[in-house]
């Protein structure tokens, strides 16, 4: 592993703890990944509950920190839930991760901490994920009757449903969301990092044919090859006689010393350096302004 | 009352006296902010109780997969807003994880300091706000007047009272004055402990304090491990489990302080631990106005951290990269890291997943209070209704956090 730079909180020594969780876990386990010093091991569906079990009571991770969904959408089993475990005993965490989708349900873990229930309320409401025998599962953070899943991928940052106070049925009223102006996302990616779209102007780049392909290329090495006929391509092959057919050669310019000299400027240039060079700003401070005369009244 | 032996129920025959349901919020002063509780009573006892959150959600992890890393910053100071640079410090750290880098060493300095100085700023309000739920109302207004000294550091330090956006991904935003520094000191050995001592000698001995909060909503060390308890929660337990010592990060490691633990487990414990805890960031504090060295405030890493202004307007390169710092921003390479840190509420983690871009793919936060708001049902059944809020004011939760 690269040296670690960062400053983030540091805790027990990862050395050899993928392996001995890996090993304990058996073919519940699907795989261990290690990367910026956290271990991840992805676990089978079905037997979560057991390894969540196992790390528990054979493994000293006693707290069940949190639990947080992902969504994939790419994947065949779009979604994530991911369980954060802390060892107070060994001062060490570690992450484990199911797959699923909508219709697969995940165990629940209620029956090993009672905090998992809120918890995986969450990760329903958000994402939909169903908890086989969760028997309290019910929406914890939206609002009272909310339809959707807000924080699945396809699911619009502006939401379907809005809502006021109606001042003419004296109650909240529940509309559906209108925008004065479309919201706006930038794309900040630079089009030679992978844009995956074609730049205005360049969508014609591609229709142009290539050009004609032809035997010989066309060059003008020899006088034959300009193409500028016989007469004159023998005119071009004579040779230069290096004299000039009109009148006198214009002869050398005169001196420069023997110029007359230019007056002097009457007044010296503006320093402009304060405005180009930091050095020169620690000059005198500026004049304080003279306080302007009052106007009288009535004027 | 001997002669009132009653053979039958004192009220007429047939009626049956029933269990009732009250609402408990979702506005009541000892709320602390929208809780909405549905209370099973029996007479003044306590049965059952069903708390609903999410009366305060704003969908802020999904905004955030929207915007570039240092767009999302700011949106972690509005989640606990009485301690916003303790979530600032969960998410800059994670970034940094994923990217590895460099902090500098007066940057850090500076971050374990105005921490610790959010820790004495929330745990004013949270003691301030629990001994008023309880019915004293002179040493909330004297710790207020403490919370408002740390309000006006925190403007000297940021330009902002409240949602500073001070720690950035490579360091912090800017270099603190050093008169700021004096006055941190010297409020730290003059001021704060003359103001809380006085506040804190009104309540800790005094009687009816301790008929509100002592055997309280008494958790055993296992319940607190069991339900995810962590911060003064589980500290007041007896566990001396604190990630500043623990699990340190910034310069923790270098600093000396105490972790003040309970015996009892109760709210009088949580209080005191609280209590205790401000001596020691104070301590903090110290150390860290000592010990800072000069240097840099921020990584020279010119692809995560941009150039100050003054630089920009004289260099071509410099320009170029604030350029795109501000508009595309940086890229983290791909992973996913969880984060936690000690914020005066408990853990607070960013589990953060990054998919190469300018943004995270996912940013889930782990407040504090679910935790320990999802116990209130555990700590309060036999207790009687009024014993709720003292409790509630024991766990301090703010839905700014809780409900994201």
């Amino acid at each position: 592993m690269a040296t670690v730079l960062h400053s983030a909180p540091r805790y027990g020594s990862n050395d050899g703890v993928a392996a001995t969780l890996g090993a304990a876990l058996g073919d519940m386990l699907l795989s261990a990944h290690e990367e910026h010093g956290e271990i991840l091991l992805t676990i089978r569906r079905e037997s979560i509950e057991d390894a969540l079990r196992l790390l528990r009571d054979n493994h000293e991770y006693q707290q069940l920190m949190e639990m947080a969904g992902v969504d994939y959408p790419d994947r065949a089993e779009r979604f994530e839930v991911v369980y954060m475990l802390l060892s107070l005993t060994k001062n060490h965490r570690i992450m484990l991760k199911v797959c699923t989708d909508e219709a697969h349900p995940v165990p629940t873990v209620t029956t090993l901490w009672p905090n998992a229930g809120w918890l995986e309320r969450e990760v329903f409401d958000m994402y939909g994920v169903l908890f086989a025998d969760n028997t309290d599962l019910r929406r914890i953070l939206t609002d009272y009757g909310f339809e959707g899943f807000p924080f699945r991928k396809d699911f619009p940052l502006t939401g379907y449903q809005e809502l006021r106070y109606s001042e003419e049925e004296k109650r909240v009223v529940y509309e559906p969301v209108e925008l004065a102006q479309d919201l706006r996302q930038f794309d900040f990616m630079s089009p030679w990092e992978g844009a995956d779209y074609i730049l205005p102007g360049d969508e014609k780049a591609a229709e142009h044919p290539a050009a004609p392909k032809v035997d010989e290329p066309k060059t003008t090495e020899k006088p034959s090859q300009t193409g500028a006929g016989a007469k004159t391509d023998a005119k071009a092959a004579e040779k230069s006689t290096g004299k000039k057919s009109g009148g006198e050669e214009p002869g050398a310019p005169d001196a420069t010393e023997s110029r007359p000299e230019r007056k002097p400027r009457k007044t010296a240039g503006r320093e402009t350096s304060g405005a180009t060079e930091p050095a020169a700003q620690a000059k005198a401070p500026a004049k304080p302004r003279k306080p302007r005369a009052k106007k009288e009244d009535g004027k | 009352m001997s002669g009132m032996m009653l053979d039958q129920s004192p009220t007429t025959t047939g009626e049956e006296i029933t269990n009732y349901t009250i609402n408990f919020g979702p506005q009541h002063p000892a709320a602390h902010g929208v809780l909405r509780m549905v209370m099973e009573l029996d007479g003044e006892i306590i049965e059952r109780i069903d708390c609903h959150v999410g009366l305060l959600h704003r969908g802020t992890e999904k905004l955030i997969e929207h915007k570039t890393y240092l767009q999302a910053l700011p949106y972690f100071d509005r989640l606990d807003y009485c301690s916003p640079l303790a979530m600032e410090h969960s998410y800059v750290l994670a970034i940094e994880k994923l990217l590895n880098i460099d902090v500098p060493i007066r940057a850090q300095y500076l971050r374990v300091l105005f921490a610790e100085l959010t820790r004495i700023c929330n745990h004013m309000l949270n003691i301030g706000a629990h001994v008023m739920d309880v019915g004293a109302m002179t040493p909330n207004l004297w710790v207020f007047e403490l919370r408002e000294d740390c309000l006006n550091f925190f403007e000297r330090m940021s330009g902002a009272r409240m949602h500073h956006a001070y720690l950035r991904p490579g360091g912090v935003h800017q270099d603190v004055p050093l008169k700021l520094l004096a006055d941190i000191g010297d409020w730290v050995d003059t001021r704060l402990p003359e103001l809380f001592g006085d506040a804190m000698s009104l309540v800790v001995d005094n009687r009816i304090f301790k008929q509100r909060n002592v055997d309280i909503a008494i958790v055993s060390k296992e319940d607190a491990v069991r339900w995810g308890f962590s911060g003064p929660m589980i500290r007041a337990a007896g566990i001396p489990w604190d990630l500043r010592k623990s699990q340190p990060y910034d310069v923790y490691d270098r600093m000396d302080f105490e972790i003040p633990v309970g015996t009892n487990s109760d709210c009088y414990d949580r209080f005191m631990v609280r209590v205790k805890e401000v001596y020691e960031s104070a301590k903090i504090i110290k150390q860290c106005i000592a010990e800072i060295p000069e240097g840099p405030i921020a990584s020279l890493d010119r692809k995560v951290v941009p150039p100050k202004r003054g630089e920009m307007k004289q260099s071509m390169e410099a320009l170029i990269h604030h350029f795109k710092l501000y508009t595309e921003g940086f890229h983290v390479p791909a992973g996913e890291v969880y984060v936690a840190t000690e914020s005066p509420k408990g853990e607070f983690g960013v589990y953060l997943v990054s998919d190469g871009s300018n943004k995270p793919y996912r940013c889930k936060i782990r407040p504090t209070a679910f935790s320990h708001l999802q116990a209130m049902d555990f700590m309060c059944k036999g207790h009687m209704l009024p014993d709720a809020t003292a409790i509630l004011g024991a766990i301090d939760v703010v839905f700014g956090e809780c409900d994201r």
